[in-house]
């Protein structure tokens, strides 16, 4: 028994190398794996149900697999599909996969894993007390659920073994954790579930544990109590190091990893270099859930933003720009509360200072005086509607304010026209919670096509 | 001598969307050693304005990395939210000076 898993990238839509690839299809890998998602950048996307990587580079890479399994005849599968993972991007990405099929002339069996959760039912579970915050999690009400624009339960090893055990050519998963992706056919096939575990969280990143990270593609082999990282790409190395130190990327505690259904623990683990330059991996611990347990990650409209942007490049108002902009936020403040008749509470006017500390605000601890300052004023309101009005009356004070009294106004440099742009809905995560259930599939669901 | 030019690299990353963590990877056994003794739960909270009870600080003595994790100062992507990666919180460490600002355990 030796299952191989073939990792091409840590996400799809970043490039891998190609070579790298057909090195790593000569090891006849049992099965393809890649990762679509993640949270982290940002909200927004499964605020909309939108994927962050363009779609024809999607379709580019996905292409690139889709003829290697056919090659094959291995399973090929991609978890958080379209970035957020929910059922619309699931769907998006199975409009691409059949464009492809058609393009490629194949005929293939595909399977869907549909992680979208309905509102009421999370809510309904909030009420009976199923709902458990994950530490720093914000507080949440019915209301807050009620008012998801999408919810997201993330699929483990059992949900995604229920698809591969359709037999499907591929399978497209929403949102899922990077390590069970990797995990799940090891752990089918008899692998030790520490071990295959463990393996998901040192692979979840393609070559991102080796020496070259850009190169994307690894190999992973498993034996039943222990797992070996080969690199497939030239000029690529992995030592003991390079595979243990991934265990600390992301990773909120460098020893154990929660993840539906347990929680793994590395702390004896044992890294060996190999004659044939892999990486063999031991030793780790997996420690099964009485309760089975997922994640839960769920985003809501906080309101509506617009920004701006002006240069500040005249000296003495680089030295007083905070003078200057309580000047600007005070008038602006009042202009609003007459014309707009807006209460202080339901809007917001950021000013951020970029040049000087708009990376770190008040935790800069550096105080030079820049050339210039790129003033990013941003604007949160109710509707899309008070934002613009909101830039509106900003914008001649932006334009002109001067601290100084009797002297001609100042002018300064705006980069663009219009001088201020619509965002559109602000999104924000809201759920950082786990959900007991009785049956992992109770809230997955799978779909089955033959194109 | 700032941190940065101590030690090998310091990285910070989300740890989801409410936590952060800071990866200082130290050149050495002997560095690593050095370091640990001057990171401290007090100094970190003062740098980045967190309660210290809030503050893990990990060890990896084998590896001779220190990870520290703490709560984003503001969820990963909300309105208050500069830095939607993390990518610059390592930063503050980085440009710290090491005799004076960094108290001892």
């Amino acid at each position: 028994m030796n299952t191989k898993v073939l990792i091409p990238t840590g996400a799809l839509g970043i490039t891998y190398c190609k070579k790298a690839l057909n090195n790593g299809l000569k090891e006849k890998p049992d099965i393809i794996v890649v990762d679509g998602g993640s949270t982290d950048s940002g909200p927004a996307y499964l605020g909309k149900g939108k994927s962050k990587y363009s779609r024809s580079s999607t379709k580019s890479e996905w292409r690139t697999l889709m003829v290697a399994r056919e090659k094959l005849k291995i399973p090929l599968l991609i978890g958080s599909a379209g970035t957020c993972g929910t059922d619309k991007s699931v769907d998006w990405f199975f409009e691409i996969t059949k464009e492809l099929a058609r393009e490629l002339n194949q005929k293939i069996k595909i399977t869907l894993l549909k992680c979208s959760q309905s509102k009421k039912d999370i809510n309904k579970a909030f009420l009976s007390k199923n709902l458990f915050p994950l530490s720093n999690a914000p507080k949440i009400s019915s209301k807050k659920i009620i008012n998801c624009t999408n919810i997201v339960g993330l699929a483990g090893v059992e949900q995604i073994t229920e698809a591969i055990n359709t037999n499907a050519d591929i399978i497209i998963c929403g949102r899922s954790t990077d390590a069970s992706l990797i995990a799940s056919l090891p752990i089918m096939n008899g692998v030790d579930k520490a071990v295959a575990w463990h393996a998901g969280k040192i692979g979840e990143c393609g070559a991102f544990c080796t020496t070259n990270p850009k190169s994307g593609v690894i190999l992973i082999s498993f034996k039943k109590n222990g797992f070996f990282i080969k690199p497939v790409s030239n000029n690529t190395k992995v030592t003991p190091y390079t595979v243990s130190a991934h265990m600390v990327y992301e990773n909120s505690n460098p020893f154990t990893l929660i993840e539906p259904g347990g929680c793994l623990d590395v702390k004896k683990a044992i890294y060996k270099k190999q004659k044939d330059g892999s990486v063999y991996v031991t030793g780790a611990n997996w420690v099964q859930d009485t309760n089975y347990k997922i994640k839960l990650e769920g985003t809501h409209v906080v309101g509506y933003q617009s920004i701006s942007m002006v240069l500040i490049r005249d000296e003495s108002y680089v030295k007083n720009i905070n003078k200057w902009s309580k000047q600007v936020k005070n008038k602006v403040k009042e202009i609003i509360e007459n014309s707009l008749s807006l209460k202080k509470k339901s809007y917001e006017v950021q000013f951020r200072f970029i040049g000087k500390n708009a990376t770190l605000g008040s935790l800069e601890r550096k105080n030079l005086e820049p050339n210039e300052i790129g003033v990013l004023v941003i604007v949160t309101a109710k509707t899309q509607y008070e934002c613009e009005e909101i830039s509106k009356i900003l914008n001649p004070l932006l334009l002109h304010h001067s601290i100084y009294k009797n002297r001609e106004l100042p002018t300064f440099s705006f980069p663009l026209s219009p001088p201020s742009f619509k965002i559109g809905k602000k999104y924000e995560f809201c759920l950082n919670h786990v959900m007991s259930l009785q049956n992992p599939m109770d809230i997955f669901k799978l779909e089955k096509y033959s194109i | 001598m700032r941190l940065k030019e101590l030690v090998k690299k310091i990285r910070s990353k989300n740890a989801g969307p409410f936590l952060l963590t800071i990866d200082i990877f130290c050149s050495d056994k002997k560095n690593f050693k050095t370091i640990i003794q001057n990171i401290s739960k007090v100094a970190i909270s003062k740098l980045y304005k967190i309660p210290k009870n809030q503050i893990n600080i990990f060890p990896m003595k084998q590896l001779n990395i220190i990870k520290i994790t703490i709560p984003r100062p503001n969820i990963q992507g909300s309105s208050k939210d500069r830095d939607l990666h993390g990518a610059s919180f390592g930063i503050i460490l980085e440009e710290l000076k090491i005799n004076n600002a960094l108290i001892n355990k």
